[in-house]
């Protein structure tokens, strides 16, 4: 009895030892949409391929990720792998040494250049994160609703705000959109809607180079359009937070959604019937521009406790059956890698297709563009949703942009 | 010797007015409740109406249950209240008794220093915070926020406590100390005893904030082993955020544990507040 | 007498007080006059960070919006708030009043239920999607007047203010409750018997007599107040909309300090907000001290 009873204790010993020993891969998210599918189906799978290691995925809520992160980054209890946001706000973290540099790292391989780019330094020498999925963002639309009222996919601009009227005629809310939280009037509206109107990646460089300002034409004609779907948007809008939009599109009370891919997700788990066009463009025939942004990524902390193993599990993010199984199973993130895949979901599938015949860019101001006071993602949140509920006119929005925007950024000061 | 002061009528006005604010004090909480019971159809066309066999619904607890350790959370919580809480209530007793009761050099001066912590937020120096604790190796743990909360509340209890042992006639320490008594002696066996009302006042004031906190878990100790109620509710519902049943059911179970303990020591606690009257 | 036992007494209390409160504080206050630069390297830069808060366009704008939201956010408290409490507290305080037990437990009870909790109860019997408050309105044949309270600039800040008063209303309800039990017996007796009614009672006698009671509570909610910080968050995010107008010194130094979004966090001027949120607090309790208790206390004798 005695012995055995060692030997349990010896064993334990033995197998504490040995967990202590291989450790766990702790990764940083504020995905905590994702959490089932990185226990149930990524972990799993990256486990198979490299057994013994342990990966444990630990999200924050997006709105706490950057400053909790940076808090325990700072006293070095940050997790070994982080997830990236892309361009400035993971460039600060590379450059007060909280990432590491990635150049030459297995994986790093299989990604293109332009994905590469919202994770380097500006010289373009340095990679300090994999990319590992983009984002698209255009319009869902209520299939049901649309057939009741006989609409067609809207094309142009003219088409879509007359068959949002008609969809108002009928009692239905048009834009499921409020304005509560406010970041959807940025990235989900602003970004989206006004690609058109700016000629996509044309107009980003141009202000980034000094040669367009925000009150110049093509930009206030995407704020424009926002004072037009404004009173499109339900009753109570200015109170209406993410949640409400999604739940009022879930539940069939509104006739198109400003999406990002992302939601595809949602709405199939709630048994939506539901298709997708991209942002209308002016006139019919007109070169069509969709924001395809670079939107996750993921780094290693320099503090890590388990480094090698960090970059097994980065090198398997390289991987095409990680590819695979972001693209498919993550529904609306799309694998930034050079490996082929082919997209299952219908919608997914849909938006995806729309790099053929629209140019794709990425978000506004992502880019160089937020590293000044005021911070511009901010305050672009701010004056899109007074836009949106009425309370600023589009030249305002424009004009108080830009001042701020040529308070800090040399090129622009001319 | 008890009189009714108020008469018929002004007696029927006064009980509109307290009664109403009552309802206007359990209306929220109460439509919470009810309405995470209810199938999220329910919840949506008829909010003000009380669960039915029809719409009764228990998938909205069912899911919480599943998806987070709420017994868990629950704990932790309580683990961190009451341990911050005895000790804010010794070492705090035992500082304003020194304060109050010796004159030494320094005596006014450790008394500001100490009141200056009731001005400022604690969290004004959250970074300096978490680099000590890692140093201490403690992030994670319950003892991390056990500590500060702690310092957090001993500035108030010794505010308090001062001023009650201030009242205390005399005679009761000079009595103790003729007849040889220690000073420790005196302090646990004829003060504490004494301030015990006192001791209330500050045991409710110290207890709401820690209890309540969001702040402190979220930075020193977010693993999910340590995860407070605030917390875990927090994410929880950042999580599920549309998911209307799970987040009711969330706020039910936040909301559930209070109830209960505030109904067996609401006695207790309210005359702790109002015989620990602040002068 | 021997000194050591002052040391006993003290040491646990100055100790736990120092390391993790008391120091973390200073070392904020030092940081706040300091700058780093790309690579988070510090160095010193004497009184800038509060030049550039106080003189720079867009951050003075932001500091003085938020501290006239603080401002409103704390007259709201102190002008309904307290005097409900008072009301409430002389209702209590009503001799042979039934239920008075029932009413005191459940008008205490939303005190003690977390911030995060009371602020999303609150939105979504506010949220528009779901119209309890609306449907509530219709009731009463109100209907009309209902708003989305919380999205509009003009309301947003005193709905949450409302909020924060229905939560905490019990603080100052039991406060002033005790202060006026505490109200020797025999002299509203006597004022009783001479024919005083009780209306002259509450306000030549009781008032007078519960005065540091008030001022205190003014105190503690003018300290709260400028302190105040989980419900705008939770309800409005870090970035207190609409239009900045819910944005008070706590969210403020929030986002200055940690950043939100793509705004890069700066420790140094979080810092500097905090030491002047500081100084905002100590003014007011400075002047509190200085005028009021001294004058109070002049009462009393």
């Amino acid at each position: 009895m005695r012995t055995l009873s060692t030997r349990h204790l010896l064993l334990a010993t033995l197998l504490a030892a040995g967990t202590a020993q291989a450790g766990t891969v702790n990764i940083e998210s504020w995905r905590v949409d994702d959490k089932a599918l990185w226990e149930e189906v990524l972990i799993p799978a990256f486990q198979k391929k490299n057994p013994g290691i342990q990966v444990k995925f630990t999200p924050t809520a997006p709105t706490e990720y950057d400053s909790s992160l940076t808090a325990r980054l700072t006293g070095g209890t940050a997790g070994d792998l982080i997830t990236c946001r892309p361009f400035d706000k993971s460039l600060d973290l590379f450059k007060k040494g909280q990432l590491e540099k990635l150049d030459g790292k297995a994986g790093m391989e299989n990604f293109p250049a332009s994905a590469k780019v919202a994770w380097q330094t500006d010289d373009g020498k340095t990679a300090y994160c994999m990319p590992m999925a983009s984002v698209i963002h255009g319009y869902f639309y209520n299939k049901k609703i649309f057939k009741e009222l006989n609409l067609q996919v809207p094309k142009t601009q003219a088409e879509f705000f007359a068959a949002m009227e008609k969809i108002k005629a009928a009692g239905k809310t048009p834009i499921a959109l409020g304005t509560a939280d406010q970041w959807e009037s940025n990235q989900t509206v602003l970004t989206n809607v006004g690609a058109n109107s700016w000629k996509g990646e044309d107009g980003r460089k141009a202000l980034i180079a000094g040669k367009a300002k925000f009150t110049d034409p093509q930009f206030v004609a995407a704020w424009e359009q926002l004072s037009k779907m404004g009173p499109l948007m339900g009753k109570g809008a200015s109170a209406q937070t993410y949640a409400d939009s999604q739940n009022l599109f879930a539940m069939g009370k509104a006739g198109v959604y400003p999406a990002g891919s992302w939601d595809i997700a949602y709405f199939n788990k709630e048994g939506m019937d539901f298709g997708a066009f991209p942002p209308p463009v002016a006139k019919a025939g007109d070169q069509c521009y969709i924001s395809d942004h670079t939107d996750i990524g993921m780094g290693v902390n320099p503090k890590a406790k388990n480094k090698a193993d960090a970059y097994k599990f980065l090198a398997w993010l390289g991987s095409q059956e990680f590819a695979d199984l972001y693209t498919n199973k993550v529904t609306g993130f799309f694998s930034l890698s050079n490996h082929l895949i082919s997209v299952q979901d219908p919608v997914a599938k849909q938006m995806l297709d729309w790099r053929k015949t629209c140019k794709s860019t990425i978000r506004l101001n992502a880019q160089i563009m937020n590293r000044g006071t005021p911070a511009m993602e901010n305050e672009l949140w701010n004056v899109s949703s007074q836009v949106l509920n009425g309370k600023m006119a589009p030249k305002e929005a424009a004009v108080q942009i830009q001042s701020g925007f040529a308070k800090w950024y040399a090129p622009q000061q001319k | 010797m008890k009189k009714n002061i108020c008469k018929p009528l002004s007696a029927f006005g006064v009980h509109c007015m307290l009664g109403g604010y009552t309802l206007l004090a359990l209306f929220p909480i109460v439509l919470i409740l009810m309405n995470a019971f209810k199938t999220k159809a329910a919840i949506f066309d008829n909010p003000l109406a009380f669960p039915t066999a029809e719409t009764f619904f228990l998938g909205g607890f069912e899911k919480v249950i599943a998806k987070s350790h709420f017994m868990l959370y629950f704990g932790n919580s309580l683990t961190v209240t009451l341990a911050s809480l005895a000790l804010i209530l010794l070492f705090g007793a035992m500082a304003a008794w020194a304060l109050s009761e010796y004159k030494f050099r320094g005596n006014r001066i450790l008394a500001i220093y100490m009141m200056i912590g009731i001005m400022v937020p604690i969290r004004l120096g959250t970074v300096s915070i978490l680099e000590l604790i890692v140093q201490l190796n403690l992030i994670n743990t319950l003892t991390a926020l056990v500590l500060v909360y702690t310092a957090q509340g001993l500035p108030l209890a010794v505010m308090i406590l001062s001023e009650f042992i201030a009242q205390i006639p005399k005679e009761l320490k000079e009595a103790a100390r003729c007849d040889g008594v220690g000073e420790f002696k005196i302090f646990f066996q004829v003060i504490l005893p004494l301030i015990r009302p006192a001791v209330a006042t500050v045991a409710v004031f110290t207890m709401i904030p820690v209890w309540n906190d969001l702040w402190f878990p979220l930075i020193l100790a977010p693993g999910e082993e340590t995860q407070t109620v605030t917390l875990g509710v927090q994410q929880f519902i950042g999580q599920y955020v549309t998911d209307w049943n799970s987040v009711l059911a969330a706020l039910s179970l936040a909301v559930i544990p209070v109830l209960i303990l505030y109904s067996i020591f609401s006695r207790q606690l309210i005359r702790g507040l109002t015989s620990g009257a602040v002068k | 007498m021997k000194r050591w036992h002052i040391v006993l007494f003290l040491a646990p209390a100055v100790l736990i007080y120092s390391v993790f409160s008391a120091l973390p504080l200073l070392d904020t206050l030092r940081l706040g006059f300091y700058t780093t630069n790309d690579a988070g390297v510090a160095h010193f830069s004497g009184f800038s960070n509060y030049f550039t808060i106080l003189t720079d366009p867009a951050w003075s704008s932001a500091f003085w919006n938020a501290m006239g939201n603080n401002f409103k956010f704390f007259l709201i408290h102190l002008l309904i708030q307290n005097p409900i409490g008072l009301i409430l507290a002389t209702f209590l305080s009503l001799k042979g009043l039934k239920f008075a037990r029932q009413y005191r437990t459940f008008i205490f009870l939303p005190t003690l239920l977390s911030v995060v909790i009371i602020g999303f109860i609150w939105q979504l019997i506010l949220s528009p999607l779901w119209g309890v408050s609306e449907s509530i309105l219709n009731a009463v044949g109100l209907g009309a007047y209902f708003q989305p309270w919380l999205g509009e600039e003009g309301s947003a800040l005193i709905t949450l203010a409302l909020i924060s008063v229905w939560q905490f209303v019990g603080i100052p309800m039991m406060l002033i409750y005790a202060a006026l039990l505490a109200v020797p017996e025999d002299i509203v007796e006597a004022a009783y018997v001479e024919g005083a009614s009780a209306w002259r009672i509450f306000w030549e006698i009781k008032l007078p007599l519960i005065l540091p009671t008030l001022g205190l509570v003014t105190i503690l909610t003018y300290v709260g107040n400028f302190n105040a910080f989980d419900l705008i968050y939770s309800v409005k995010g870090a970035i207190a909309g609409p239009n900045y107008s819910t944005d008070i010194l706590g969210t403020l130094f929030y986002r200055t300090f940690f950043g939100y979004q793509s705004q890069i966090g700066s420790p140094t001027m979080g810092a500097a907000v905090a030491t002047l949120m500081f100084l905002v607090i100590l003014c007011g309790v400075g002047a509190y001290f200085y005028f009021v208790q001294r004058k109070l206390t002049r009462y009393e004798l």
